[in-house]
């Protein structure tokens, strides 16, 4: 028996199956008391329930779509036993390739769907609620996880993600704020304080933009012109990023009075957003989710159906032949890092502007790194960052949603969730995700 | 930006390399570093220049000046004044206000202290670096090896029901707790970069975000003293306590009724100083980290590695053994550098401990180009900004942030050392160049 990634992620598999079986066990045994009456463990249910979101609009007390009651311990007694099962059968048969990413992504998502079960035992959850916000905080993680895969297939290691999006935040912001100040003065004319102000935030999105392609230049500068390693210079970019916003918030933005008070506004897409189910998850979001969704295939379709797309894959895994053939590799590079910066800045103006209005130090929080490794979930193929992306946002999701419960496993063991998912992920799936061949690795004639 | 074509000069093999002795090597090595610090503050300079809070400047008025632009140029003296102050204030916080004298040894004192974890935290980095990793994880190791001696030096005299244990089992006891969490830290992901690949920098840093969870964790809740009303652990015993250097004696009302040791007693305030021994515990570590560097074989192996890492395997080193070892001496230096924060100076640990230390760390490093002797004065010079940011703040209310962004410049400098020899027009030297294992992968 030769230990290898395979058996070790099977062995992490059951490990962490037979820890959530034990601790569900023990943790729905301390809730049986007179008041619940329920007499055994096995007596507990979930309830998840599909709201009618037509419906709801007239009466909030609208009876749900469906709801779907399961009993506690045994749905999550099978999905144990299941993720034990394939976990040993991974552990005999040890495969080549192929079978431990989607393993291991089953663990992490059954395994939270568990602890949801788990948490509201004797209770209900609204599903689409749920899986709605997946979507909505994937969004900072798959879009940095686009900027990430503009710069690494152009062989560019970009490790400042983070640095980009927190500037990008603090610039977005304050060019929103002063904009509308600018516009409309001391305070928003009546019309403006019932609907909602577009002028001033799609600067300030430009804005986040414009900073995003700036630190990425600083970036390219360093790493194509100097040669800097590009590890380093991407973290000059996060320090810098530290710095810089800091700075900003407590010299002008604490100082700064804006008019400006509400963020970028929900947008349901018309009927599409009454659909069961659907319709919360992909059809009721605001403007730079959206926007993401298109991003993503958008990128799919640019980086593998267009000329850009071929030469910036080139770029990225044969630097000589694309210089052979005519590609000025190293101005194709400065391009596509400072394309990626952009992409970048997007997801700062998503944390300053859609997720909440305003800038706080660190509200990024380690959503660049996230990303990071989102990329390599997906093998830095677009739409398989998307679904690493939601894979760690569901983390983050689980995390908001037990709190509303009263959930007796500590609130900073599920804040650690991202971020222990992101190191299980990156471990498990490294040595399988071949980089671009040339990614870190200055290109000289 | 289409500088692509000319091949900078030193990319060009020279034929032949004449060995040259400099008539001061330490001098041709710093001046970059040196020149590096000074643009940097020069920078910062300007930005204070150009945004000084509004209450310490004449304000705008349309009637008095023209416009916005008049107004600035105008008010040039003012803001000359106000830069100057910034940075006299920025060196009477670090080296005390020199026209009253009294002033001086608690300032010093004060860097020294800052500049403790520094110098540690710094090692960590440069060992890392020497064997081509890049330890983002200094944060975490220091959170991990701070909880690690705070849970010896203040819990383990009821693990074994007695009411306290002598200093000599005590407060070695405290100081490997911290060395061994900070070390468990930095060997996690040394592990998971020999064995599977995973990027040192991205797992470092999740790691420091688990570790803060865990401390924000244990002092909520297992580790949390309930007589206080801040969020803390209870006071270490005064016998797992570094002691101080030169003090007043403590006051036991204001420690939980320990009374910390320390090597003179004073009773002049002007020399009741925070100064312990963990500056002493450090340059051990200086002298200890350059001898194992350069004096025994494992030291040879991790630059073996760090350096070219295929030529290593070949000559039969170890290398996943290499990357663990030098991570995980990383994280024990980093964890000395939180046991020294929480047993020497502060006696007990808060839920806000310690903030952006691993990006200093990187810095001091890089500094000090990975050369444990020469981290001592980098560490310093970061441990007196630091002290000095302090009083700038009060001086001209420019924000401590930006301490900040000169660092970033210094960084930026110092790696891309181009910019500063094109700046000042000076020669490349050969050598000291750093290099890390590049990509994702194995």
């Amino acid at each position: 028996m030769k230990f290898t990634r395979a058996r070790g992620v099977g062995l992490l598999g059951i490990f962490i199956a037979i820890v959530l079986i034990f601790a569900v066990n023990n943790s729905l045994g301390n809730k049986i008391t007179e008041k619940s009456k329920i007499q055994s463990i096995w007596g507990f249910t979930s309830t998840i329930r599909i709201p009618d979101s037509a419906k709801m609009k007239e009466d909030p007390k609208a009876p749900p779509v469906a709801a779907i009651e399961l009993p506690t311990m045994i749905t999550i007694s099978l999905i144990c036993g299941a993720l034990v099962l394939a976990g040993g059968s991974l552990i005999a048969k040890n495969p080549e390739r192929g079978w431990v990413a989607p393993y291991m992504s089953s663990v992490i998502a059954l395994g939270f769907f568990s602890i949801l079960l788990w948490a509201v035992a004797n209770n209900s959850v609204d599903l689409s609620d749920t899986l709605s916000r997946v979507v909505r905080l994937g969004t900072p993680i798959a879009i940095g996880a686009l900027a990430g895969i503009v710069c690494e297939r152009s062989g560019v290691v970009n490790i400042g993600i983070e640095g980009m999006m927190l500037t990008a935040a603090c610039f977005g912001y304050a060019a929103a704020a002063i904009s509308a100040r600018a516009i409309y003065g001391d305070a928003l004319p009546e019309s403006a304080v019932r609907g909602v102000v577009w002028m001033p935030l799609i600067i300030g999105i430009l804005g986040a933009i414009v900073t995003g392609g700036m630190m990425a230049a600083l970036h390219a500068w360093l790493s194509i012109r100097f040669k800097v390693d590009q590890v380093i210079s991407g973290t000059v970019i996060n320090i810098m990023a530290v710095g810089i916003t800091g700075f900003t918030r407590t010299n002008f933005l604490l100082k700064f009075e804006s008019p400006l008070r509400t963020g970028l506004p929900q947008m349901p897409l018309g009927p599409l957003a009454d659909i069961p189910l659907l319709g919360p998850i992909l059809f009721d979001h605001k403007p730079i989710t959206y926007l993401m969704i298109l991003m993503v295939f958008g990128l799919n379709f640019f980086l593998f159906r267009t000329v850009w797309g071929l030469r910036t894959r080139a770029i990225g895994e044969h630097p000589k032949a694309a210089d052979t053939v005519g590609i000025n590799v190293n101005r194709m590079r400065y391009r596509n890092v400072i394309i990626g910066g952009m992409i970048a800045g997007v997801a700062g103006a998503w944390f300053s502007l859609e997720g909440s209005f305003g800038f706080d130090d660190g509200m990024t929080s380690g959503q660049g790194f996230i990303s990071l490794a989102a990329m390599i979930f997906g093998k830095w193929n677009p739409i398989g960052a998307f679904g690493g992306s939601l894979l760690f946002s569901s983390a983050d999701a689980l995390q908001l949603k037990v709190q509303a419960y009263s959930f007796d496993l500590p609130s900073q063991f599920m804040q650690m969730l991202p971020y222990v998912v992101t190191l299980i992920v990156l471990a498990g799936v490294i040595g399988r995700a071949r980089p671009p061949a040339a990614s870190g690795k200055v290109y000289e004639k | 930006m289409a500088n692509e074509q000319q091949a900078p000069a030193e990319t060009q093999k020279p034929a032949e390399p004449k060995p040259t002795k400099p008539s001061l090597p330490w001098l041709s090595e710093a001046i970059v570093p040196l020149l590096a610090i000074l643009t940097a503050v020069l920078i910062g300079a300007v930005i204070v220049f150009i945004s000084i809070p509004s209450n310490k400047l004449p304000a705008f008025d349309l009637s008095l000046y023209g416009s916005r632009s008049d107004w600035f140029f105008s008010t040039l003296p003012e803001r000359l004044r106000v830069t100057l102050s910034a940075f006299t204030g920025l060196f009477s916080g670090a080296f005390g206000d020199w026209s009253k004298p009294s002033t001086i040894p608690g300032a010093i004192s004060n860097t020294l202290v800052e500049s403790t974890p520094y110098i540690l935290a710094g090692l960590a980095v440069a060992v890392t670096f020497k064997a081509g990793l890049f330890n983002v994880g200094a944060e975490g190791q220091l959170l991990m090896g701070a909880l690690g001696s705070v849970a010896v030096a203040a819990f383990m005299p009821q693990w074994f029901g007695v009411a306290s244990l002598p200093a000599i089992i005590h407060l070695p006891a405290a100081l490997l707790a911290g060395v061994l969490a900070g070390a468990m830290w930095g060997i996690i992901p040394g592990y998971l970069r020999a064995k599977t690949g995973a990027h040192e920098v991205i797992t470092t840093i999740m790691l420091n975000y688990i570790a803060l969870q865990i401390m924000d964790y244990l002092i909520n809740g297992v580790m949390k003293d309930k007589s206080a009303t801040l969020q803390r652990t209870p006071f270490i015993h005064e016998n797992a306590a570094l002691p101080r250097i030169v003090s007043k004696a403590t006051d036991p009302s204001l420690t939980g009724g320990q009374a910390y040791p320390r090597l003179f007693t004073t009773t002049d305030s002007a020399w009741d100083l925070r100064i312990h021994m963990g500056i002493v515990i450090a340059f051990l570590m200086v002298g200890l980290i350059w001898w194992l560097m350069n004096r025994t074989p494992k030291g040879f192996e991790i630059k073996t590695v760090g350096e070219n890492p295929e030529a290593a395997r070949y000559a039969g080193m170890n290398i996943t053994g290499t990357v663990v070892g030098a991570m995980g001496i990383s994280g024990a230096l980093a964890g000395l550098a939180g046991t020294s924060q929480v047993i020497g100076l502060e006696y007990n640990l808060k839920a806000v401990f310690s903030s952006g230390l691993g990006f200093d760390s990187l810095a001091i490093a890089l500094l000090a180009k990975s050369n444990p002797i020469a981290i001592v004065p980098a560490a310093l010079f970061w441990g007196a900004l630091r002290t000095g940011a302090g009083a700038m703040q009060i001086n001209t209310g420019i924000s401590i942030n930006l301490i900040n962004i000169i660092q970033a410049l210094v960084i930026m400098f110092i790696a891309a050392d181009q910019i500063v020899r094109w700046i000042y027009r000076i020669k490349q030297a050969e050598g000291g160049k750093i290099t890390f294992n590049r990509s994702w992968g194995k």
